[in-house]
């Protein structure tokens, strides 16, 4: 007792002679959308049901527009790199530009997660403790027993669809948003990595929630959200005992001590290699690299449509974010040992997601792949440790996030009365039903192929640029084999919307409502211009490297 | 503005106009054509401003696209890339006005089908043009869109296979090649400490590069060429490719599309790495023999007449390849002249033929038989046409092959009298196409299908004049000789395989200063100083 009245009273003491200074025009888009996710649980509670879609959306674009405008201020002040609360945070160029990546491809999240118009009610479930009843498994189609079940409502969809839409979504996806959306904010900002493993379950602990909150196909989605958890939790467990490890290393889990640790120092590199080791294996799981990308495409394909897109665009960004900060700030000076690890599970990733890409015949478990293999090439950029690596992947991030979020808005457009028709067989002759999403998806899946004037190719470009010019020219060879090889994968969805002839049974293609074509509109414009016209982007991602 | 660039940008605008039009079937071809007819135009004129002593690139012009790592929109042309510009602009009015009728598939246009020729036709004009080495992969890349949906979209059954496969071979080449682009930025960078992907520039700075890395930024543009030209153990894709397309479109894959292959050799390959492609030039110079030898053979046995020409071409290219890695500047301005009169001879063999099979209906050899005593012209056609690919002196392919086998002769004797041989398969196959498909008695299913029954295959007369005596009209189109538009779209062929067989001036004036630049960029000089009279 008197110890802890001690300690207690030393850290008071120290407190009240150095108060750490805030910079709170730095952190102010981080702290306006964590408060107004405290703001969007008050809503919840207290604001009538009718009008709580309409507050939540409200509230949630507001925010991200207020913060994203902050941003844009700050940063037009051509600040200098600082770091602010006791140095927990560091608000450098790589920061500012990862926040406005996280901010924009947010807005575009919410903005299909807001959309109504295309399932009616919202793709949120209704009830979110509801169990999967067997009305909805028939939904589904997924079970033997369901398809004579599903039979019989058929003969009368419109008052099934009539109840659908009197259930109204719930709205807690959107706190839910904004609170994930904060904690990748942070992750991507923190400097030690303490910071780092709240930030990291921050954002976490909200996905897992928004994974199983589908409306169709509960079953799945309930699967994909205890999926991702536990793999979540040992991914966690991984990341702090790495920690701990590298705490015991380097005295201290900032980024900068343990960077000053590692150079030259007689101290033991077991402890150094197994918490780094550890510690990226918590990382890579976050951005889907592969071999630990076991989660992905079981999630990608349960989770609700819209919270893929966010979950593929946004914690992608965030992971890379903090691993580009780990790896440049703290483990720069011993690079030389561990970067062969990297490089294989670099190559491991590509060609994982290339050649299993290619066996996919559903079009979000494709996707999910595709999104292996490009953290696969994000990783080439982030092992470079160079400027020019570091403004290529952050460059990468942003053209990869932004097309992800398109595809995803267009998938969530084609559907059968069942919901999604994620099935690729369901795609064929989309082209002569509705051309313009056709060539909508067209566009989107050349950019993920990489093809010139889209900024796929110009990701890839400055990635791969940077690459040889850090030396790494088999792993750029192997890379462009890879996207060779995934080429295939997407050129397949292209034949079947194009050249085949539609299935008589198959799925229509919904009219967007106003959230879902903003969001579609915004992927598509950003990634045409990103391809032509991408150098003020570059020019932003380019000014300066991490401080510490 | 140049006039290059209005080059470019004319069927582009046109394109658009054709997409616009679509809904309106006659206004959207008759739009297409005037396009590509005033685009003719332009490339004549350009033809007449370009000074073959005048400095190595014209019509030139520079516009900054992407500062951060000096990539220009930089366009010019030499002597070799403006005969190649002049070729697809004469190509395409001709492939427009043979696809007038055309079948296309249901729920396509014509105008779809000719915006997107003419697209392409903008894409190729801007790959041959360019002088950033970036905006050249850029482009070599776009270059596949409009074709694999002009495969994929408008092609045969097997289209989508086709399509997919072309795209495929091509899109691998072509990263691969981006490797060594970004390779030559990055040797430039560390040479010089500003990286460049001007093509004058690197040219003088990978000219003094060492041999390692020449060598991988060869092998890189080598592999992306040598699936676009295509050299023997890449070429699958172009039988499929060539068999699936429409005619039109085969004219343009074979006509065209492939001489980005043969010469991106020339402008790229050579110059940017001239001490590894005389290191590595046996390598070459055994596919190029193998491509000879192999596609003479196939086109031998080949049953589908898409099929025979794809390999005649292969064959052609292996020439072309010999002739550009033999490193004579006869053989190179022979290999480039053929770049040219390949396009030529080859497109109206594929223009031929698919007046052949739009009559018969069918695509195997042996669907037909004695076709000359019912369509005398199309049987003189075809004629000219094979003269001309088994290049026999008096038409426009004989003196360029000529010019690579001496020119080559006197650097690589053995490779050039194993291709020798590729001269005497090639009067083989095209006498034997033409035998079994013009010649004896009229036969063959095709022929007497389209003529309308078993009793019509007898009677040539009858044939011609489909059967309307014998059963009152009812056999509307029976099998007709030439008309006007088909007429049309061969006679200026007709005319150049036989003015530039006798008086090749005009063209190789254009090339040969061009060549001897490259010679010179290489630092190779003629081994038999005498021969280099041209």
């Amino acid at each position: 007792m008197g110890v802890t009245t001690q300690t207690g009273a030393v850290i008071l003491a120290q407190q009240s002679i150095a108060p750490p200074p805030i910079h709170y025009s730095a952190i102010a888009p981080v702290l306006i959308v964590l408060g107004a996710a405290c703001l969007a649980v008050l809503v919840e509670a207290f604001v009538p049901r009718r009008l709580r879609w309409s507050v939540q959306v409200g509230l949630s674009l507001c925010t991200l527009v207020a913060a994203g405008a902050w941003l844009v201020v700050y940063a037009r002040g051509e600040p200098m790199g600082l770091t602010t609360l006791a140095d927990t945070l560091a608000i450098d160029t790589p920061t500012l530009f990862l926040w406005g990546t996280l901010l924009v491809l947010g807005l575009a999240s919410i903005l299909l997660i807001a959309d109504r118009s295309v399932e009616p009610g919202g793709a949120f479930v209704a009830e979110s403790s509801a169990a999967p009843s067997p009305s909805p498994r028939a939904a589904s189609g997924g079970s033997t027993g369901g398809t004579a079940t599903s039979i019989a409502p058929a003969p009368t969809p419109a008052p099934a669809r009539a109840t659908a839409s009197v259930a109204e979504m719930r709205t807690e996806v959107f706190p839910l948003g904004l609170f994930s959306l904060g904690g990748m904010m942070v992750f991507c900002a923190a400097n030690d990595l303490l910071t780092m493993f709240i930030a990291l379950e921050a954002l976490s602990l909200p996905l897992y929630v928004m994974c199983g909150l589908a409306r169709r196909r509960r079953l799945l989605s309930q699967e994909a959200a205890v999926k991702y958890f536990l793999l979540g939790a040992f991914a966690s467990a991984f990341f702090l005992y790495g920690l701990a490890l590298l705490y015991g290393y380097a005295g201290s889990v900032e980024l900068s001590a343990i960077a000053d640790a590692t150079a030259g120092s007689l101290r033991s590199d077991t402890l150094l290699f197994a918490g780094l080791g550890l510690l990226v294996v918590g990382l890579l799981f976050k951005g889907s690299v592969g071999p630990f990308h076991m989660w992905t495409p079981d999630v990608y394909h349960g989770a609700p449509t819209a919270v893929t897109g966010f979950m593929a665009a946004c914690t992608k960004v965030a992971a890379f974010g903090a691993i580009l900060r780990v790896l440049h700030v703290a483990f720069e000076a011993s690079s030389w040992e561990w970067h062969w690890v990297l490089w294989t599970v670099a190559v491991v990733s590509m060609v994982i997601g290339a050649v299993l890409g290619l066996t996919q015949s559903d079009i979000k478990r494709m996707v999910a792949y595709s999104s292996i293999a490009h953290a696969g090439f994000l990783l080439i950029g982030a092992i470079t440790l160079t400027d020019e690596g570091l403004s290529a992947t952050l460059f990468y991030l942003l053209a990869y996030g932004v097309t992800t979020i398109a595809v995803f808005g267009v998938i969530s457009l084609v559907r059968t009365s069942e919901g999604e028709a994620t099935h690729l067989s369901a795609w064929s002759g989309l082209a002569k039903r509705s051309p313009l999403i056709a060539w909508v998806f067209t566009f989107l899946l050349l950019a993920l192929a990489g093809i010139p004037l889209t900024s796929g190719f110009m990701g890839k470009f400055v990635v791969f640029s940077a690459a040889l010019t850090a030396g790494m020219a088999p792993l750029v060879v192997i890379a462009l084999v890879a996207s060779a090889v995934a080429a295939f994968f997407y050129l397949r969805v292209i034949v079947l919307m194009h050249f085949n002839e539609p299935a008589p049974d198959g799925p229509t293609v919904s009219v967007p409502g106003a959230f879902t074509t903003a969001a579609i509109t915004l992927g598509v414009v950003v990634t045409l211009l990103l391809g032509v016209l991408p150098t003020p982007v570059l020019d932003w991602a380019s000014v300066g490297g991490f401080v510490s | 503005m140049t006039l290059l660039l209005a080059l470019i940008l004319l069927p582009l605008a046109g394109a658009v106009v054709v997409a616009l039009l679509r809904g309106n079937e006659r206004a959207a071809k008759f739009a297409a054509l005037a396009f590509s007819l005033v685009e003719l135009v332009l490339a004549a004129v350009a033809w007449i401003v370009y000074d073959p002593a005048g400095p190595r690139l014209q019509l030139t012009s520079s516009v900054e696209w992407i500062p951060a790592f000096d990539i220009r929109l930089s366009f010019g042309v030499d002597g070799i890339a403006l005969v190649m510009v002049a070729v697809i602009a004469l190509l395409t009015p001709l492939v427009l006005g043979f696809s007038w009728r055309e079948r296309i598939p249901t729920g396509r246009t014509h105008g779809g089908f000719f915006s997107l020729l003419l697209v392409q036709q903008a894409l190729t004009v801007a790959v041959f043009a360019t002088t950033d080495v970036f905006v050249f992969y850029v482009l070599f890349e776009l270059m596949l869109i409009p074709m694999y949906f002009l495969i994929g979209g408008y092609g045969g059954p097997q289209r989508q296979y086709a399509a997919v496969k072309f795209f495929l071979y091509s899109f691998l080449g072509g990263l691969i090649m981006l490797a060594s682009v970004i390779g030559a930025y990055a040797y430039a960078a560390r040479a010089t400490g500003q990286g460049t992907f001007d093509w004058a520039r690197l040219t003088q700075i990978l000219g003094d590069a060492p041999l390692g890395v020449q060598v991988w930024i060869f092998l890189g543009f080598f592999l992306a060429f040598a699936i676009k030209a295509p050299l023997v153990p890449l070429h699958t894709w172009l039988p499929d490719a060539a068999e699936q397309a429409p005619i039109g479109v085969a004219v343009i894959v074979v006509g065209v599309l492939d001489k980005v292959g043969t010469f991106g050799f020339l402008r790229y390959s050579l110059p940017l790495a001239p001490d590894a492609s005389q290191v590595l030039a046996p390598l070459v110079l055994v596919l190029a023999v193998l491509g000879v030898l192999y596609g003479s053979l196939q086109a031998f046995g080949q049953v589908d007449l898409k099929r025979l020409i794809a390999y005649v071409s292969i064959a052609h290219f292996g020439f072309i390849a010999l002739g550009i890695f033999a490193f004579t500047s006869q053989a190179q301005i022979g290999s480039a002249s053929y770049m040219v009169n390949h396009s030529i001879a080859t497109g109206m063999l594929v223009l031929v033929i698919g007046m052949i099979i739009a009559r018969g209906g069918s695509t195997r050899i042996d669907d037909y038989g004695g076709m000359a005593q019912v369509t005398p012209l199309l049987g003189g056609m075809l004629l000219v046409a094979g003269l001309s690919t088994l290049s026999l002196p008096g038409t426009n392919s004989f003196i360029s092959e000529f010019l690579v086998l001496i020119g080559s002769f006197a650097t690589r004797p053995v490779y050039t009298v194993l291709a020798t041989l590729g001269m005497v398969l090639a009067a083989v196959y095209v006498f034997r196409l033409y035998q079994r498909v013009m010649q004896g008695p009229v036969s063959g299913n095709a022929l007497i299908g389209a003529a309308g029954g078993p009793g019509a295959a007898t009677d040539p007369n009858l044939l011609a004049r489909g059967a309307e005596n014998a059963s009152g009209g009812a056999y509307r189109a029976g099998i007709g000789d030439l008309d006007a538009r088909e007429i049309a779209v061969l006679a200026p062929l007709v005319v150049l395989v036989i003015v530039l067989g006798f008086y090749p001036e005009p063209m190789l004036e254009v090339i040969t200063p061009s060549v001897e630049a490259t010679m010179s960029e290489i630092g190779v000089t003629d081994p038999v100083t005498s021969q280099g009279g041209n």
